[in-house]
């Protein structure tokens, strides 16, 4: 514990020091997650992958903790994001919600997987934006070094969102499911849908090995609209699932 | 061919020599000269081909045009000393168009309808008919100086009147009664009392340079280096005029008198040489120099006002606070770069709007387009709270599901989407959000959130109420996280 406040600290007066540099870490503001990194926090400047599911599994909790990162960054450094896909469907409010103003988000729509891929590494030069996400199909080793070198430069982050098992050069790996909620604490909305919950994944972290899983760790975190913060709830353990309970007319 | 009959439409010297008229058929042409070579002639071809001639003496004068059948017009007022005088101007046009392989007779004079005449029926020798002076040598020009129809030209040649001179003699008044008005018309025309206005090939209040080089140019390199003087010059020129260029065109006119043209585009109004050399740069190195190149032409085809004082952020380079300043500058630079390279309307930014139908509360505009933030504050009211949650994927077509629920209103138990069941856990809803009232026939949605017990989250809404006959529909709009 103190030698993350004491390193903490140190971050502090470098940035007070020295104005214009940028902060080298965004902490999730979880202290288990934040502690279980060897950074603090996700490290800035680098290449970061989030994995798409495959098949038929959901695919809004994913988008839904690139949009936290993206809000966070964006509002860390005060500049704008951008996010390449080809995708029509995301919604601004959903995005907002998440702390991604609609004013901070540029969008570029490719018309080919290689241009996408051409503009996400243009994006990553420039400076001055504070973060890019992109959806890429597969990222091979060869664009996923001059990605990381070109963040590593520049100190633009870069949240690569792949279909595959990953290129091994980005410095933290994570996958998102969605978890069932609990209800929320009004009694009488005692079946409506809580605060989003996901299953969080680290799939793979730079400088932490691999548990009996095959991956780094593992939390259940809720996200919380109010604070606009994530909190964790509790480390899942071997239970099974619990069936929800059915709606029951009133009466 | 009017008739049918196969003429000639334009013969060489040396058909001309042996005897050859245009007008005559081809059949007897070729009675005459068994070994003619024919080739059909292409009116809009050779009117192409004149406009791009006109093009290329745009770096005589802003105020060139292509004419009909075979003249070129340039106006060349004020521009004659750049040169270094009317003769010099003429010997460099000449000397240019014979290269490309034409035949050319040129003739400066105070005006359009003394130009044509003289060019055509005056002493080649003496091409510029001095200003002023001109009036005895066009009162000896026959006739046909003075571009009338064949029938109004033999009308008079039969009455004898066979130059200039012999009209000039005669009262207007009978000249207008026994063929009309268009005679007075061409003789006010030839000696400038009347204007005759020109129509330029490019508009010419444009800011435009060229470049001319002594010897054609091939490398890649020398056409970057005179690229980049030019676009230096235009932006001086720019920054005179306050403005700022939203689409630049830069045209490569080759030595076989053919031209290429690059065209870059800004999302904003800027005259950065620098910057506008980037965007540049990259078609440059597709750009095919052929046998070499003699001339390169820089314009700004669509310019905007752009006060000196926006400038401002693109000049400063000092300290710690210039981070934001080059950061602004650096975005600008790459939303450019995308956008010319994928389409300017792939680069779109979100704008919230004040309507409670979710696919009318955001729109996507290019970045180009309608400056300003949000739609009167609609952000506020939308995002979580008030309104309720919102999806973060909401699709374009809401899809068709099939959905069991307790009536009247209750949220679903079960419903199909693309052949899987889910079972829902937990419902949240209902929420109405019915759209704008002038808007009659759309019918009020119901939505409502439900988790399955895999934890996936949807956002699912009825359409319209159950009213004891129809049964409503039913729809997934969008995805929660």
């Amino acid at each position: 514990m103190n030698k993350m406040t004491l390193a903490q600290l140190r971050d502090h007066i470098a940035a007070l020091e020295s104005p214009g540099r940028r902060p080298a870490v965004l902490p999730f503001g979880v202290a288990e997650i934040d502690g279980f990194l060897p950074w603090g926090g996700l490290p800035l400047g680098a290449l970061h992958e989030v994995a798409l599911p495959t098949g038929d599994a959901p695919d809004g909790p994913t988008l839904g903790l690139v949009a936290m990162l993206l809000g966070r960054l964006a509002r860390q450094q005060e500049r704008p994001v951008l996010w390449v896909s080809r995708r029509l469907d995301l919604y601004a409010p959903g995005l907002a919600a998440f702390g991604l103003p609609a004013d901070r988000l540029l969008m570029v729509q490719p018309g080919r997987a290689a241009e996408g891929l051409m503009a996400l590494e243009d994006a990553v030069r420039c400076p001055g934006l504070a973060a890019v996400a992109g959806d890429i199909w597969e990222l091979d080793a060869t664009a996923g070094r001059r990605l990381h070198l070109a963040a590593r430069d520049s100190g633009v982050t870069a949240l690569v969102m792949t279909h595959g098992t990953g290129a091994g050069r980005a410095m933290t790996r994570w996958r998102v499911a969605a978890a069932p909620s609990v209800a929320p604490a009004h009694p009488a909305a005692r079946l409506g849908v809580g605060a989003w919950r996901w299953s969080l994944t680290l799939v793979h972290c730079r400088n932490r090995g691999r548990d009996e899983n095959g991956v780094a760790a593992r939390w259940l975190v809720e996200w919380q609209d109010e604070t606009h913060r994530l909190g964790l709830v509790a480390v899942p353990g071997d239970r099974s699932a619990v069936p929800g309970s059915r709606y029951r007319a009133a009466g | 061919m009017p008739g049918g009959t196969r003429r000639l439409a334009a013969v060489n010297r040396a058909a001309l020599d042996a005897g050859l008229r245009p007008g005559e058929t081809v059949a007897d042409a070729q009675a005459r000269l068994p070994a003619l070579c024919l080739a059909t002639a292409e009116p809009a071809a050779e009117q192409a081909l004149l406009e791009h001639l006109a093009e290329a003496c745009l770096c005589y004068s802003p105020m060139a045009a292509a004419g009909d059948e075979t003249n070129l017009w340039i106006d060349i007022s004020g521009c004659a000393h750049l040169l270094g005088g009317e003769i010099p101007l003429l010997r460099d046009l000449v000397r240019r168009l014979t290269r490309y392989g034409f035949t050319v007779r040129v003739a400066v004079a105070d005006s359009a309808g003394a130009a044509w005449a003289w060019a055509r029926f005056g002493d080649p020798a003496h091409p510029c008919l001095p200003a002023g002076e001109g009036r005895r040598a066009l009162l000896e020009l026959p006739v046909a100086a003075l571009r009338l129809d064949p029938a109004i030209g033999d009308g008079l040649r039969h009455l004898g009147l066979k130059t200039v001179a012999a009209l000039e003699a005669l009262p207007r008044a009978a000249l207008a009664s026994r063929f009309g008005d268009v005679v007075g018309a061409r003789l006010d025309q030839l000696w400038g009392r009347v204007d005759e206005p020109l129509s330029p090939c490019r508009p010419a209040d444009q800011p435009r340079t060229y470049r001319r080089f002594a010897e054609p140019i091939g490398r890649a390199d020398d056409v970057a280096a005179a690229a980049r003087q030019m676009l230096a010059a235009l932006c001086q020129d720019l920054e005179r005029r306050q403005q700022g260029v939203r689409r630049l065109e830069l045209a490569a006119f080759r030595v076989d008198a053919t031209c290429r043209r690059l065209t870059v585009g800004t999302g904003r109004p800027t005259r950065d040489s620098l910057h506008l050399f980037r965007l540049l740069a990259e078609p440059l190195g597709t750009l095919d120099a052929g046998f070499g190149i003699e001339m390169l032409g820089l314009a700004a085809q669509a310019v905007a006002p752009l006060a000196a004082e926006q400038m401002s952020w693109s000049l400063g380079r000092n300290g710690g606070e210039a981070g934001a300043e080059e950061g602004g500058l650096a975005l600008a630079v790459l939303c450019d770069s995308l956008g010319n390279r994928l389409g300017f309307e792939r680069l779109t930014r979100f704008v919230l709007r004040q309507s409670h139908l979710p696919e009318r509360a955001v729109r996507r505009l290019a970045l180009g387009q309608g400056d300003g933030g949000t739609d009167g504050g609609a952000d506020g009211a939308v995002a979580g709270g008030v309104a309720g949650r919102r999806p973060v994927r909401l699709f374009e077509r809401p899809e068709a599901v099939e959905a069991v629920a307790p009536l009247p209103d209750a949220p679903p138990l079960l419903f199909r989407w693309r052949h899987q069941i889910h079972r829902v856990t937990r419902a949240e809803g209902p929420e109405r959000l019915s759209g704008e009232w002038w808007r009659r026939d759309e019918r009020d949605r119901d939505y409502y959130c439900v988790e399955d017990d895999a934890g996936a989250r949807f956002w699912l809404y009825r359409e319209g109420a159950y009213d004891g006959q129809a049964i409503p529909r039913w729809f997934l709009h969008g995805i929660f996280p």
